[in-house]
C-alpha cells in the first residue's frame, strides 16, 4: 500500500554517519548561536515537514523523547507516521510533555511559555524547538550576543514566532530554565540557545 | 589507520550503539546551552576502567566522525600509557586520524592539561573528570548540592578558599581550583592545574567534560567568560616558574619536575610534549638541550 512506502522510505541514506554529521552540525550551531552550518545530511519525509527537520529529527529523536508537532504537520497524517517509523519517538499529548517541538508554521506558534522549561534543579529538563523557516536571511534582523559570539553575530530568520524579541527576552530571564531553538531552512541551519540575548543596535536587550 | 575490514563489523563505530550516542548527543546539546551546569547522562560501561577517563571517552565517541583528526594527551604528554591506549582505541573503533600536533586536531581529548598553544575555532576540547562537583567535598548530599546550583548559593566555596588564605597568606589551591561560568554556574575544571583555568576564559574552542563514574556531561561554549574564584584583597594569580624548560627554553608555560639520575640531578621540562618539541623544531633550545636533541627519556611526537 502507498501509503506504507511513504512512511518506511526517505531516511537516512547511511544513518550512523549522517546522524553523525547531522549532529555535529546541531552542536556547532549551538556552540556558537548565529552560525549558519549548510551540507547537512538530507531525507525525504512527507511534507510539510522539511527535509532539514526530519535530519534533525532522525539525529535526535527515539523513545526516551516525546514530539509535539504543531497544527500545520499534525494536519499531514503521513508526517506522524514517518516520525514515528523512523524514530520510535511518541506524540506527546500537550506541548508541556515534549522534549523536541517541530514547527511548520512559525508566524502562528503558540507561546514559547507553554513548553517545557526544565526545573531550576534540572534546567535540561527542556524542549527543544525545531523551527522551519523560509530563509534565514531576510527577515528582520536579530543582534547577538552571549556566550558562542565574539562580539555581535546577526541573524535574520523568517518567519518567525510572533512578539518574537520580546518572546525570546522572557525565555531569556528564565535562565537558567528555559527553550532552546533549532531554526532549519533550506540554506542550513542555524540555533539560538537560551544564554542568546537579542539586542538592539546600542547592545541593549531588546523587549 | 585503518583496521583490517573483517575486524570493522565486530563494532559499532565509534563503539557506543546509536541509541546510547543520541542521549548523549542530547545532553551535550543541553551542556551547551546551560554552561557550567552538571547535565546527568546514563553513561555506559566502556572496555576501560573508570580510572581511564571513560566520561571523556564516551563524549568523545558521541562527537567523532570519520574525518576527524584525534589528539590524546594525559598530563600533557601525547605518549603515556593512558593517552596511548585511547588513541588507539578510537584508532580502531572509529578508523580516525590521529595526530600529537595540537593544531592538526579537530578533536583533542585530555585529562589534565589544556594545551599551550590557544585552541582555534572549530576544535573542541574533551575533558575526562573524575569529579564533577565543585560543591561535593562541602556537601556530600547530591540532593543538597544540586540545590545549591539552583540557587546560586555558593557563599561556603568563598569559605572554604578563604581558609586557605587565613591558612597559608594564599590560596592554596592549585589543581581543581573552582571556576564560575558565565558569571552563573560555579564549575571543576577537574583535576588540571589552575596554571591552566585563564586559557578557558574566552577560548575559541568549545569545552566539554565527561565524568563516567558520576555520569555528568558539561560544557563551556567558545567565547564564553570562565572566572577563577577570588576575593579583592586576594586576586588569583596562576603558578609562576622560576625557570625556563631546560630543553626548549620556554618561559609562561607549565613545567613538570623529571628526575635525570639517583644523585638528586633534576631539570624542569614543559609538561605539554608537542608545544615543547615544536618550539625545539623552531630552533629554540633550552640549557640541557644538547645539539643532538632531547635525552632519550622525553618523548617524541609526531603524526602517527
Ligand atoms: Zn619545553
Amino acid at each position: 500500500m502507498a501509503f506504507d512506502s511513504i512512511a518506511i522510505e526517505g531516511g537516512f541514506k547511511n544513518p550512523v554517519f549522517d546522524a553523525q554529521s547531522m549532529f555535529r552540525a546541531v552542536m556547532q550551531a549551538l556552540a556558537e548561536p548565529g552560525t549558519v552550518h549548510r551540507g547537512i545530511a538530507l531525507t525525504r519525509p512527507p511534507a510539510p515537514l522539511t527535509p532539514e527537520a526530519a535530519g534533525v529529527a532522525l539525529t535526535l529523536c527515539d523513545q526516551d523523547t516525546p514530539v509535539w508537532l504543531d497544527p500545520a504537520l499534525r494536519a499531514e497524517e503521513a508526517v506522524g507516521t514517518w516520525l514515528a517509523f523512523h524514530t520510535g519517538a511518541p506524540l506527546a499529548n500537550t506541548p508541556a510533555d515534549a522534549h523536541f517541538i517541530f514547527v511548520a508554521d512559525a508566524e502562528n506558534l503558540i507561546g514559547l511559555e507553554n513548553f517545557a522549561q526544565g526545573t531550576q534543579e534540572y534546567p535540561d529538563r527542556s524542549a527543544t524547538l525545531v523551527l522551519q523557516v523560509k530563509s534565514l536571511t531576510g527577515g528582520a534582523e536579530l543582534v547577538l550576543e552571549g556566550p558562542g559570539i565574539e562580539s555581535r553575530a546577526r541573524l535574520s530568520p523568517h518567519p518567525m514566532p510572533r512578539h518574537f524579541a520580546r518572546q525570546w527576552a522572557q525565555n531569556r530571564a528564565r535562565f537558567p530554565r528555559g527553550i532552546d531553538i533549532v531554526l532549519v531552512s533550506r540554506e542550513g541551519l542555524a540555533a539560538l540557545p537560551r544564554t542568546t540575548r537579542i539586542v538592539n543596535q546600542e547592545g541593549e536587550p531588546c523587549m | 589507520m585503518n583496521a583490517p575490514s573483517d575486524t570493522i563489523a565486530q563494532y559499532n563505530f565509534a563503539y557506543l550503539d546509536e541509541q546510547t550516542k543520541r542521549m548523549i548527543r542530547r545532553a551535550i546539546l543541553k551542556a551547551i546551552a546551560i554552561p557550567g551546569y552538571q547535565v546527568p547522562f546514563a553513561s555506559r560501561e566502556m572496555p576501560m576502567p573508570y580510572g581511564w577517563g571513560t566520561g571523556g571517552v564516551q563524549v568523545t565517541a558521541s562527537i567523532i566522525g570519520p574525518d576527524d583528526v584525534l589528539k590524546v594527551i594525559d598530563q600533557g604528554a601525547d605518549d603515556t600509557t593512558n593517552a596511548v591506549s585511547i588513541r588507539a582505541f578510537f584508532q580502531k573503533v572509529a578508523h580516525v586520524a590521529v595526530t600529537t600536533h595540537t593544531a592538526d586536531a579537530t578533536i583533542v581529548q585530555t585529562r589534565h592539561r589544556i594545551p599551550e598553544e590557544p585552541l582555534k575555532e572549530g576544535q573542541v576540547l574533551v575533558y575526562q573528570v573524575p569529579i564533577p562537583e565543585p560543591l561535593r567535598f562541602l556537601e556530600p548530599r547530591e540532593t543538597e548540592t544540586r540545590k545549591m546550583h539552583a540557587l546560586e548559593e555558593y557563599g561556603l566555596m568563598h569559605v572554604k578558599l578563604y581558609e586557605d588564605i587565613a591558612q597559608h597568606g594564599h590560596i592554596a589551591t592549585t589543581f581543581a581550583y573552582p571556576v564560575k561560568v558565565e558569571g552563573r554556574y560555579v564549575m571543576d575544571p577537574s583535576p588540571t592545574p589552575k596554571f591552566d583555568n585563564p586559557k578557558m576564559h574566552m577560548s575559541r574552542a568549545l569545552q566539554l567534560f565527561g565524568a563516567g563514574r558520576e555520569k555528568r556531561i558539561y560544557a563551556v561554549p567558545p567565547h564564553t567568560r570562565v572566572e577563577s574564584l577570588d576575593f579583592e584583597d586576594h586576586p588569583f594569580e596562576v603558578q609562576r616558574f622560576d625557570e625556563p624548560c631546560a630543553l626548549c627554553g620556554g618561559m609562561d608555560v607549565y613545567l613538570d619536575e623529571v628526575i635525570l639520575d639517583d644523585q638528586g640531578g633534576r631539570m624542569f621540562v614543559c609538561s605539554d610534549t608537542d608545544h615543547c618539541e615544536e618550539r625545539r623544531d623552531a630552533g629554540h633550545r633550552g640549557h640541557l638541550a644538547g645539539e643532538d636533541g632531547p635525552p632519550s627519556s622525553i618523548s617524541e611526537g609526531g603524526t602517527q
